[in-house]
């Protein structure tokens, strides 16, 4: 089986995903992640030039709803289990880009 | 700036329009400015577990109205994408946006360019998204504070081609979307409150160059001046890099218009990977045939067609024609006006003229104007019919402003501001002038022309403004040449 994805590629997914990259745990991942990745190639050998791409699984449309203010907003419930809440406002540590 | 010989820039812009909708695009949560922060991020704006997106059909209603408005065809069916990244006025790790079937595809907006003539730049897409939060950075030191009240509230993102050539083109173009998302009332359009945010893609190549350079973005302006400074910045800056033999790497820049420079956030090595994939919360949406009849036939008269028809069908000059037409309501109100009074000169030279000045000293807008357009074209008819001098209408503008009257008619009647065009009352007291200024008679008799305002002033002096000025010019030549 080809390794589609190698140590450096699960290092960059990890960053991406903000996951702790844990070194005693690549090979184990990166075994689980090869054997998915073969399972899409084994699906990409079909012909689908004729099926058009889904985009969900159910063959429905989105319903809309009217533009209307309907939630009532209690910033004191829905900040109990933020860790840092004062004023207001959310805190989190210093980001600046 | 003028661009250095030997090069030309090339610039796309990316414009974030928020739609003035009641709630937010994928929640009933308000999107009022100015509110307390987070007083209105409810759980799905803050991405709580078990919430799912319901979609608001009135961003589809203003995404579709400024679509046919530029012309682009509007696709019946849309899909929603989600754009992972992670920061902290993200709440749910990603932004639910319109990836691969924007709701608007192409369309033109015409500008015009520096040496006055038009010039049409293509627009790529516009596409439905939500924005993001607000970070507070200087609020604790040490932390940023994240106000959620801005998260979830609708974008409509206009994307165009790399058509603009000089920083003046992108203010023009940024400056016709403003307008025609203001005139649409699809957005409020203002710029302090962020309501519109340009992002602008910039490369310069040398003149002879067939490719476009290597671009670099740069985020968040928040101002045509800003947008203008930056594209004078960046320009300067790629082209000194080329021109002393460097290369330039493609990355997202931040403006700092403090110290007068684009500095990197990023380059495209360590750009993020959105991973985009269909949103799962949310099916394809689908927009009935119907439904984008029926925008198409509720569109208002646009800016262009407006300016047009007061040229053609009301002889209006081009400037007082694109001054009438930039706003909707005062095109509405000037429209009104006209019902009224068939002078569409003078209606123009009153609108523009008296009444601009009062709404702007008073600063109201044409909506809260105290003179109901029909009043105003009473006034103007009432001139026109030589019932009032122009002199005479200045007061009655006045008295309609601070509302001390119901009509213009009822005024000049109440307070006898009827002009006095019987010449039998007017010839003695050019004759007692006569009898009075003997030497200035005979000056103007041998051609002193410049004494006719001298007569003519006296004379509506004595008649409190009453007299017609031309009249008054008639009589007295007359009488004048009378042996």
């Amino acid at each position: 089986m080809n390794n589609l994805v190698n140590e450096k590629t699960l290092v960059e997914l990890s960053t991406l995903a903000a996951l702790p990259f844990e070194p005693e745990k690549s090979k184990a991942t990166l075994d689980a992640l090869n054997e998915v990745l073969a399972l899409v190639g084994q699906m990409q050998s079909l012909d689908v030039s004729n099926v058009r791409p889904l985009a969900h699984p159910l063959e429905r449309h989105q319903s809309l709803r009217a533009d209307a203010v309907t939630e009532t907003v209690d910033p004191d419930a829905l900040s109990q289990n933020a860790p840092h809440y004062e004023a207001g406002l959310y805190f989190v540590p210093k980001v600046i880009e | 700036m003028s661009i250095p010989a030997g090069w030309q820039i090339d610039i796309g812009l990316e414009i974030h329009a928020q739609l003035n909708t009641q709630s937010k695009i994928f929640s009933g949560a308000s999107t009022r400015f100015g509110q307390s922060a987070n007083s209105q991020a409810c759980a799905i704006d803050l991405g709580m577990p078990g919430v799912l997106p319901s979609v608001n059909a009135e961003v589809f209603v203003k995404a579709v109205q400024f679509g046919l408005s530029i012309g682009a065809l509007i696709n019946q069916e849309s899909r929603f994408d989600r754009k992972n990244y992670f920061y902290p006025d993200l709440p749910k790790g990603y932004q639910i946006t319109q990836m691969d079937h924007p709701i608007v595809l192409g369309g033109k907006i015409t500008i015009e360019t520096l040496d006055g003539t038009e010039k049409m730049i293509r627009v790529t897409r516009a596409h439905l998204e939500e924005d993001a939060g607000k970070s507070i950075h200087d609020f604790k030191p040490g932390y940023t504070g994240i106000d959620l009240n801005r998260a979830g509230t609708p974008l409509l993102e206009i994307v165009s081609e790399p058509d603009i050539k000089n920083a003046a083109e992108a203010v023009a173009y940024a400056k016709a979307i403003h307008q025609l998302l203001t005139y649409l009332e699809v957005c409020d359009g203002n710029m302090a409150e962020g309501s519109l945010r340009f992002d602008a893609n910039i490369s310069v190549r040398r003149q002879d160059a067939e490719t476009l350079g290597t671009r670099s973005e740069i985020k968040n302006l928040n101002s045509f001046r800003f947008l203008e400074q930056a594209i004078h910045f960046e320009t300067e800056r790629q082209i000194s890099v080329l021109e002393a033999g460097g290369t330039l790497v493609q990355d997202t820049r931040l403006f700092d218009p403090d110290r007068h420079e684009t500095r990197s956030m990023r380059s495209k090595e360590t750009a993020t990977d959105y991973r985009y994939f269909p949103e799962p919360d949310l099916l394809p949406v689908m927009l009935t045939a119907e439904f984008i009849e029926n925008i198409q036939a509720q569109l208002p008269e646009l800016p262009g067609e407006r300016a047009q028809r007061y040229q053609t069908a009301h002889e209006l000059s081009a400037s007082d024609a694109a001054l009438l037409s930039q706003d909707r309501r005062l095109g509405d109100y000037f429209d009104q006006v006209l019902t009224s009074s068939s002078n569409a000169k003078s209606a123009a030279n009153w609108v523009r003229g008296d009444l601009l000045s009062k709404l702007n000293e008073h600063d109201l807008s044409i909506t809260a104007c105290p003179i109901s357009p029909k009043n105003l074209g009473e006034m103007i008819q009432l001139i026109d019919q030589g019932v009032i001098s122009g002199k005479i209408a200045k007061e009655v503008f006045a008295a309609l402003w601070s509302q001390q009257t119901e009509s213009a008619s009822d005024y000049v009647q109440k307070n006898q501001l009827e002009q006095v065009s019987d010449a039998s009352a007017i010839e003695p007291l050019i004759d007692a002038l006569i009898a009075e200024n003997p030497k200035q008679a005979a000056d103007l008799r041998a051609g002193k022309d410049k004494l006719m305002g001298f007569f003519v002033g006296k004379v509506m002096q004595a008649t409190q403004g009453k007299a017609n000025p031309k009249q008054v010019n008639d009589l007295i030549r007359k009488k004048l040449s009378e042996p």
